[in-house]
């Protein structure tokens, strides 16, 4: 009975297959990028990368519709840009790296906005910020794939730099250009799999498969490598049940798939082993100035 | 709600009216005005008036007369006007009130009169095309305008049937011949033409759909406009279960529907509040039905359109639904 609730929909329905596959991809490519952008205390700025996209998505879909390799070009190109803007505003004026991130996000996302309004309509817009998990074809399905795997790659590729310039950022700086590479590839594959992420879940919801199981994983497991795995897992996880919610509750994809991350989140947040409401409470009071959690490996 | 702005509007519109001069505006000579209900009505009247009428429409092309709120100046439009043509078969359910609000005092064409009225099936009787299950999402607003729509058990939408426009047409020859007897033999005789079109197109429909395989006459639709057109030209047309919002569907919506087309082995799918054409792409896909283009139910396309007059209307639905139902 129960199997029945889990598996008939997935067996009976060639869209739901398609979903899932497209978002264990995603949840592959993207879950572990959040492990770090956590640990680099930068998960608002997966957020302010997921709406810089917008304007570049927008005038593909403008230009030609709604296709996929210009939305995808487009959405690519707007989010190096911005991030790029913003390395060279943090590097070379006086403003910190999360404001000039927020400028460059807003301007941005005021584009966008402005560019759907300009020719399309509201449901124009709604598709591009919603996307639409329930419609992957499979030139979306392809990508998605390939911007899992390429993201796992550069990911192992930068991993040590990637980690050091965490823990100590004067270290790298000392030993040449690596800190900053290794810093622009981690923005590349952010952007890469933002942009995988809004053909399925939209432009709003995309970084919430970056930052969710991340953060929720964060409560339970010290290892880097580790949380990456757990994230990855709970993405997978928190997918499913959207899935699976979106079926039998009949509500909304994309938005079920996020509300099925955030209770994860929550759920962690309540009752994970390290730093969660309840081990908090557990320990005693001279203890409670918690030590930085998640750093060791 | 409705109720309350329909009388004000109106009571502004007698108060724009009585400023000026009441009374004939229509000499002899001119041309007869006209107001027709909606747009379909205004091109069946103009066909048989000529040059000799003007009509207008209350509900214009692509407008939805289901949601219709009177304006002022279609209020005065309507006093100045000799002759009003209405569908009839309650499908107007604002117009006693608009007509008494505007004090209408010309003669009112029933164009439906006479026609072997199809009742609606079940539950059909008042959520109209769009609101499917409107009592799920905060669909109160939907039931506010449409409170003028509550035709009852009768199916008011004849005129997909091509013989009952020829019915209509007569019954406007005729009404405008008491109107403007002066002119009776030309509307007579522009009547004889266009019934003998009207004629033509209908052979013609039903030659070509009684070429389909048995198996492909089902349609899914989100139309419920469609049943004097289902059962003079021999189709089914079955409504969409689910789907209940214009945003997102959602899986079970989905699955829902690939179920029902699956099951009543339909041929083609009309589905307009699903705007994504990739997930039009999606349901062709899984259920191997064809997917649809518009079909027109109860307005015209406005002019330079696909079907700004009655008899495009119906060749364009015609050739949409028998392209996807020929595919295979």
């Amino acid at each position: 009975m129960i199997a029945e609730l889990l598996w008939q929909p997935f067996v009976d329905y060639g869209f739901m297959r398609r979903a899932f596959a497209g978002c264990l991809a995603l949840s592959a490519g993207a879950a572990p990028l959040g492990t770090i952008l956590l640990l680099r205390r930068m998960s608002l700025v997966g957020d302010a990368m997921s709406h810089a996209i917008l304007p570049g998505a927008a005038l593909g879909y403008l230009l030609f519709g709604l296709s996929l390799p210009a939305m995808t070009i487009g959405g690519l190109a707007a989010g190096l840009i911005v991030a790029m803007l913003s390395g060279v505003v943090t590097r070379y004026t006086a403003l910190r790296e999360d404001a000039s991130f927020a400028g460059f996000y807003l301007i941005s996302l005021a584009l966008g906005v402005l560019l759907i309004s300009l020719r399309g309509s509201n449901v124009d817009l709604l598709h591009v910020l919603f996307g639409s998990v329930l419609a992957l074809d499979d030139p979306t399905l392809y990508l998605t794939a390939t911007i899992a795997s390429l993201s796992m790659l550069g990911l192992a590729l930068v991993y040590r730099p990637l980690l050091m310039e965490c823990l100590d950022p004067g270290f790298l700086r000392l030993q040449g250009p690596m800190g900053s590479i290794s810093h622009a590839l981690f923005m590349l594959l952010l952007v890469l799999n933002l942009v995988g992420g809004f053909h399925s879940l939209g432009t709003l919801m995309a970084v919430a498969l970056v930052v969710l199981p991340a953060a929720s994983a964060r409560f339970w497991l010290r290892g880097v490598g580790l949380q990456m795995a757990l994230s990855t897992a709970i993405a997978m996880a928190g997918s499913l049940l959207g899935l699976l919610l979106s079926y039998h509750a009949g509500i909304a994809a994309s938005a079920a798939i996020t509300l099925s991350l955030g209770c994860l989140y929550l759920l962690s947040l309540c009752l994970g082993r390290l730093g969660s409401v309840r081990a908090q409470r557990q320990r005693p009071a001279n203890d409670s100035v918690s030590e930085p959690m998640g750093v060791s490996e | 709600m409705s109720n309350f702005y329909l009388n004000r509007r109106a009571l502004l519109g007698l108060a724009l009216t009585s400023a000026l001069p009441v009374g004939s505006v229509w000499a002899a000579g001119q041309p007869l005005p006209v107001v027709a209900s909606f747009s379909i009505l205004q091109d069946l009247t103009r066909q048989v008036g000529g040059d000799r009428v003007s009509v207008s429409a209350l509900v214009g092309p692509d407008g939805d007369a289901h949601v219709f709120e009177p304006t002022p100046q279609q209020a005065r439009q309507l006093q100045q006007a000799k002759v009003l043509v209405a569908n009839g078969l309650d499908f107007e359910g604002w117009l006693p009130r608009l007509k008494k609000a505007a004090g209408f005092q010309g003669q009112e064409i029933v164009a439906a009169q006479g026609i072997a009225v199809r009742s609606l099936p079940k539950g059909q009787g008042h959520d109209h095309g769009h609101d499917h299950g409107a009592d799920k999402a905060g669909h109160d607003h939907d039931h506010d305008h449409g409170h003028g729509h509550n035709h009852g058990p009768n199916d008011p939408h004849a005129w997909q049937d091509v013989k009952n426009a020829i019915i209509y047409v007569r019954n406007i020859a005729k009404g405008l011949a008491q109107a403007d007897p002066a002119n009776a033999a030309r509307y007579d005789q522009q009547a004889t033409q266009y019934i003998a079109r009207l004629t033509a197109l209908d052979t013609s429909l039903r030659q070509r759909f009684a070429a389909l395989p048995a198996d492909r006459r089902s349609v899914v639709s989100t139309h419920d406009a469609f049943g004097y057109f289902a059962q003079a030209y021999g189709l089914r047309f079955v409504p969409v279960r689910g789907l209940s919002t214009e945003s997102e569907p959602s899986a079970r919506d989905l699955a829902a529907l690939v179920k029902q087309v699956r099951e009543e082995r339909i041929g083609a799918i009309f589905v307009e509040n699903i705007s994504d054409p990739r997930l039009l792409e999606q349901l062709a896909r899984e259920t191997g039905a064809a997917i649809g283009g518009r079909l027109y139910s109860d307005a015209l396309s406005p002019a330079g359109g696909p079907a700004s007059t009655y008899v495009d209307m119906v060749e364009a639905n015609a050739a949409t639904l028998l392209k996807a139902l020929q595919a295979r």
